[in-house]
């Protein structure tokens, strides 16, 4: 798959290109306002009307932004699907589970009430779910349970790239280990995993690379050992220095985030646009924006990048 | 223990016949900041709540300063609350939209009786200026605030009145890491300075080991286990806590 949106358009994501391989997971890493939640939602086009989105988005070789809203009702669900952070919104409240995840198989292809009941009990076996849960309400599950069950609708016809947004921010710590677990498995299966998340630990457990978004564009891409490790860009070595000491350690210092906050969709740039709150800026970031260049084995956006070591 | 700012003792609280919160007990100091840590649904919320009295309690003692809260009447408990105040998860539900900046930091001192006309104005920049915030933001509304300004006018407003213990209801979660590490840090300046005692509710016993002095693990409505967080973590006793252990150094960036 790849992803592509050129400059000039007020949309507040500009010129994100990235890359996914089958059996490959990509982390977009952000904070609020950061523009991940845009990415994931614009390769389903599920954004509203009013967004102008250009560029394209290939899936398998076809541009899924040329597609008529028909073609694409038929690509959404059986080639990419997406699981959203909060699974009692997404689940209908009305519906059994196992009703819900045989809706999903029948609107895709053809089958017959009993089969795809049995398929929806096969999902939820893959999901790690008991199939006495297929007869239960959304209500009646716990928040991991739910996102379990959500996840099976959304494999519900074997989509090729599934895209999760903020997937376990809902959940508690323990619950959130089992459905990276699950992720971790499909992506082993060969899904395509696209994740936004502003937990960098999420990413760390569950991406081959990352890319860290900042008001819309990317300012950091790598494998996700080596941004982790080796920061380039001074955001994400804010984004970092923001987490407390790993358990264990006695440390005490105080933490060191970026200053400031991100900046509202409607703000304008000259320059880079995270020059205002970078402790490394200099008069040669006011001019013109950084473009994302190879640098080290990874890439950066930055005119002061940090050492490469 | 008699110096305790609080001393919670065997609380019990019943919610539609199940006992949620079951023979809870510990004891605060003054300044003193403990953590609350524990899954969704071990009690964590329910005993903020439970000890603020802001729910009925079915069983137990909590002793403010050695007065027994359950047992005092509604309007002195009403008297006392200006000495504990909470912050809550989601700024954006415990602000009210229709209420500037400054009339949300200003309404706690009125219900308090302590706004007086010539020095409440000054009395509100300055605990706005107590949590970083510029007097720009003193005639805002909730809707035009980012939401890490939001949750510090909730600490403001918190702060009003000059409380001795702040209960932090996962108060850091719905912030962003950046927020939450500048939010973390101002909690930690104004404690010293404030010397205010901190219960502090989250699901994160890794921002939760940073933040606090001792650590309580709640599982299934009791504590299960309580001490410092370096202790804690090198020899936990129970098993709850070691999930927790578990789920919080699993993401640990160091691990990979």
């Amino acid at each position: 798959m790849r992803f592509q949106t050129p400059e000039g358009s007020p949309a507040p994501v500009r010129r994100v290109s990235f890359n996914l391989q089958r059996g490959e997971s990509l982390g977009l890493i952000g904070e609020s306002g950061s523009g991940k939640t845009t990415v994931a939602l614009s390769l389903l086009r599920l954004l509203p009307r009013t967004a102008q989105i250009s560029g394209r988005i290939e899936l398998g070789g076809e541009n899924l932004l040329g597609l008529s809203e028909g073609e694409l009702t038929r690509r959404r669900g059986a080639r990419i699907a997406m699981v959203f952070h909060d699974p009692l919104a997404a689940l209908n409240p009305v519906l059994r589970i196992g009703t819900q995840i045989a809706e999903t198989v029948r609107a895709h292809r053809s089958a017959s009430r009993k089969d795809s009941w049995a398929a929806a009990l096969g999902l939820l076996r893959r999901v790690g779910l008991a199939e006495e849960v297929a007869r239960g309400y959304p209500h009646q599950l716990s928040g991991g349970m739910r996102q379990r069950a959500l996840i099976a609708t959304a494999l519900a016809c074997g989509p090729a790239v599934l895209v999760a947004d903020e997937p376990t921010s809902a959940l508690d710590p323990v619950a959130q280990g089992g459905i990276v677990e699950l992720l971790r498995q499909l992506r082993d299966e060969g899904v395509a995993l696209l994740l936004a998340t502003h937990d960098l630990g999420l990413a760390a457990r569950l991406c081959d690379r990352i890319a860290v978004l900042y008001a819309g564009r990317i300012v950091e891409r790598g494998t996700t050992a080596e941004v982790l490790a080796r920061p380039r860009h001074p955001y994400t070595m804010g984004l970092l220095r923001s987490l407390p000491p790993p358990l264990g350690s006695s440390s005490d210092a105080r933490l060191q985030p970026v200053a400031g906050s991100v900046p509202p969709p409607w703000a304008t740039f000259s320059g880079c646009r995270f020059r205002d709150r970078c402790p490394r800026a200099g008069d040669d970031c006011a001019p013109r924006e950084p473009e994302l260049v190879e640098d080290a084995g990874g890439e950066v956006a930055c005119f002061h990048p940090l050492e490469a070591r | 223990m008699s110096a305790a700012l609080l001393e919670v003792e065997d609380l019990c609280v019943d919610r539609g016949g199940v006992r949620v919160l079951d023979g809870v007990s510990f004891a605060l100091q003054p300044g003193e900041t403990l953590g609350i840590v524990g899954e969704s649904g071990s009690g964590k919320s329910t005993l903020a709540r439970a000890v603020l009295r802001l729910l009925e309690a079915a069983r137990g003692r909590v002793r403010w300063r050695g007065r027994d809260l359950l047992a005092i009447p509604e309007r002195e408990l009403r008297a006392m609350r200006r000495e504990m105040q909470m912050v809550f998860q989601d700024p954006a539900s415990s602000l009210d939209p229709r209420m500037t900046v400054a009339a949300s930091v200003a309404e706690p001192l009125a219900i308090h009786g302590l706004a007086h006309r010539a020095t409440l104005a000054a009395r509100v920049a300055g605990r706005l200026q107590q949590v970083e915030l510029g007097p720009e933001l003193l005639h805002r509304y909730p809707h035009e605030l980012s939401g890490g300004q939001a949750q510090r006018v909730a600490l403001a407003r918190a702060l009003a009145t000059g409380p001795s213990l702040l209960v932090a209801d996962e108060a850091l979660s719905a912030l962003d890491v950046s927020l939450q590490a500048q939010m973390v840090n101002l909690l930690r300046d104004l404690r010293a300075t404030l010397s205010i005692a901190c219960l502090y509710i989250s699901h994160d016993l890794r921002m939760a080991a940073y933040f606090c002095d001792r650590i309580a693990v709640l599982s299934r409505g009791r504590i299960v286990e309580i001490s410092d967080p370096a202790t804690l973590v090198r020899d936990p006793r129970h098993a709850a806590t070691r999930a927790l252990i578990a789920a919080a150094s699993s993401s640990t960036l160091t691990s990979t």
